[in-house]
């Protein structure tokens, strides 16, 4: 696949820099553009669910309740009568919100975290084994604890989920600066002078960019899944905002008799968070080509 | 060698350390009042005044630490506020179904996929490669909850072949305690699976790369004896590196497991002790959770510098 798109290329060169541009990277890394088509359309649909949505996703109407799909109720209703399809796409946006959140703060927390930890000796030995410890909490068992802090909320998931991704980004950060930091035009940058702020935007963030924002779509896709399994076990987000969880976790006492509720928010959690991987498995190749070429 | 065993048995005093102060903030980083939330939402002020001298919340926040330490060092997780009994004990009731899913799925997800990923490596770039990372991508984004309500739609109702959910005992009935296990080993092995297939190959890919790998087909080594001899042996470390680490990501996914299941474990122990604000029990669970990964993480650090000769910090 590869030789051929290779020598496909060269040809485009006469088309307008920008077009050609993007044309390669499509024929190149096909899979990736077609997981962020699919994420880019998720988000609009979610924001759009409002106007999209057939029916409220939270008025009760027990009379038509756990309704199969039919032209009424495309995806079926559930055990209150609600329709699935609104209530899925209302669902979309609390996943797309729990899930860039976390991996925007997480990405923020963990590079400002790994920064200061391979920057300033002292401070390193701390954080590392405050990280270490973090890491040594299995992810999803920190969130649920987390969860019992306080009333739930969606910031609190946030929040939850946040916490165990962050010790992963500290790490990757803190190996870059670290190598960063004995290369010989950085260090002949700090000879002449030059400040932390201006070290940190010219030379550290740069090279930092490419693998964070790799790891911050693998979080992304975490944070997703993570939201949805919290919520299953009844202890994410709260129960009366639709988010995928939360349907599934009241499909599954009628899975047997209403199967739509668990299968079609449990399909759309694939669908997004495959979206998402995919999206960062093309990232990592076309930022680091020599794993791309080789396979 | 030995030097380098003592200071890795060192190390994990301060990860467990700090293990110890999160689950400790846990309690007391919360904005509300503790005793007030355990006591639930329309409890009277003498109760909650009761719940606070019984957890000794009224002391200082150092005190406090100490006391928890001390006793936990003496092997005391404390007791259950809503069950009124010791943490230890109802941990080790339910660490048995938890215990065995883990297992069990380690076994199933490291016997598929050292194969598969080996295979994808040495088969790198072909369709046998392509498929193979494809299923991968697929099952690492596919939620436990989805493969785990097809299996028993397909093999417990339709075709009767399984127990839908639940748990037998070992003790009690080792057949039934096997086929309990079948389905809620392969919904969660499935992810764990696709990690590990992943890890493998680019591992062996790497060292398939490397100059030592040449000479030894340029001097004419049959292929399966360069896969074998050479590379496997190299590529063990790291894979058995990322099975001790996955083991975070295994422990997660049979939380949500046991939950499809209805598998009375750690998991399902400790969501009821979030809906019920049980804090004595969530940190009693995290601390031995950890404590029992870290140590599994200890162990295989340890074999290495058994197993391999140039391991020596």
């Amino acid at each position: 696949m590869t030789d051929i798109t290779l020598q496909g290329g060269a040809p485009a060169e006469a088309a307008p820099a920008s077009r050609s541009r993007i044309g390669r990277i499509v024929r190149r890394h096909p899979m990736m553009v077609a997981g962020g088509v699919i994420l880019v359309g998720m988000a609009i649909v979610a924001a759009a669910a409002p106007l999209l949505a057939p029916h409220d996703p939270i008025e009760l109407n027990v009379v038509d309740r756990l309704r199969p799909p039919d032209e009424d109720y495309l995806l079926g209703t559930d055990a209150y009568g609600r329709d699935m399809l609104s209530r899925m796409l209302y669902g979309a946006r609390v996943s797309l919100i729990v899930g860039l959140a976390v991996a925007g703060l997480a990405t923020v927390l963990g590079l400002l975290i790994g920064v200061i930890a391979g920057y300033y000796r002292l401070a390193d030995a701390i954080l590392m084994r405050i990280m270490d410890g973090l890491m040594a909490i299995p992810g999803i068992l920190l969130a649920i604890a987390l969860m019992a802090l306080t009333r739930a909320s969606i910031e609190v998931v946030i929040l939850a989920i946040t916490i165990p991704e962050v010790p992963r980004v500290v790490r990757l950060v803190r190996a870059v600066v670290l190598s960063i930091r004995e290369q010989t035009y950085v260090q002949a940058a700090v000879a002449i002078g030059t400040r932390f702020p201006r070290l940190m935007r010219k030379h550290i963030l740069p090279n930092t960019v490419a693998p964070l924002v790799v790891q911050a779509t693998y979080i992304f896709a975490h944070a997703v899944l993570v939201e949805a399994y919290l919520s299953f076990l009844g202890v994410g987000t709260p129960p009366e905002i639709p988010s995928w969880g939360n349907i599934i976790a009241e499909g599954r006492l009628y899975v047997q008799i209403a199967f739509w509720q668990v299968l079609f928010p449990g399909l759309a959690l694939a669908l997004m968070v495959l979206s998402i991987n995919v999206l960062g498995d093309g990232l990592r190749d076309m930022f680091d080509p020599k794993l791309s070429r080789r396979s | 060698m030995w030097a380098y065993v003592i200071r890795r048995v060192l190390a994990i005093i301060p990860v467990m350390a700090t293990v110890a102060v999160v689950v400790f903030l846990i309690l007391h980083l919360n904005p509300d009042d503790p005793a007030a939330i355990i006591a639930g939402d329309d409890a009277s002020t003498a109760h909650i005044e009761n719940i606070r001298r019984q957890l000794g919340l009224d002391r200082p926040v150092y005190v406090q630490f100490f006391d928890w330490v001390l006793r936990l060092i003496g092997g005391d997780l404390g007791a259950s506020i809503f069950l009124d009994r010791p943490v230890l004990q109802l941990i080790l009731e339910r660490v048995e179904p938890t215990l065995a899913l883990a297992i069990s799925t380690t076994i199933f997800s490291v016997c598929l996929a050292l194969p598969l990923g080996v295979l994808a490596a040495w088969k790198a770039g072909t369709w046998i490669d392509q498929t193979i990372m494809a299923l991968a991508v697929l099952a690492f984004s596919f939620p436990v909850f989805l493969i785990g309500y097809g299996l028993v739609q397909g093999l417990a109702l339709e075709l009767d072949l399984l127990p839908v959910q639940g748990f037998v005992s070992l003790s009690e009935d080792p057949v039934e305690f096997l086929a309990h296990l079948v389905m809620p080993t392969i919904a969660l092995g499935l992810v764990y699976t696709a990690l590990l297939a992943r890890m493998t190959r680019s591992t062996v890919l790497e060292i398939l790369n490397e100059d030592y790998i040449r000479t030894a087909r340029a001097k004419g080594l049959a292929n399966g004896r360069v896969l074998i001899i050479h590379a496997l042996k190299n590529a063990a470390v790291p894979i058995v590196t990322t099975i001790g680490v996955g083991i975070a990501l295994l422990i997660g996914g049979v939380v949500v497991t046991e939950s499809v299941f209805a598998i009375p474990g750690i998991g399902r122990l400790t969501i009821d002790a979030v809906l019920h604000r049980d804090y004595p029990v969530i940190q009693g669970v995290i601390l031995t959770v950890s404590g029992f990964y870290v140590l599994i993480n200890l162990v295989i650090d340890l074999t290495y510098t058994v197993l391999d000769p140039r391991i020596r910090y």
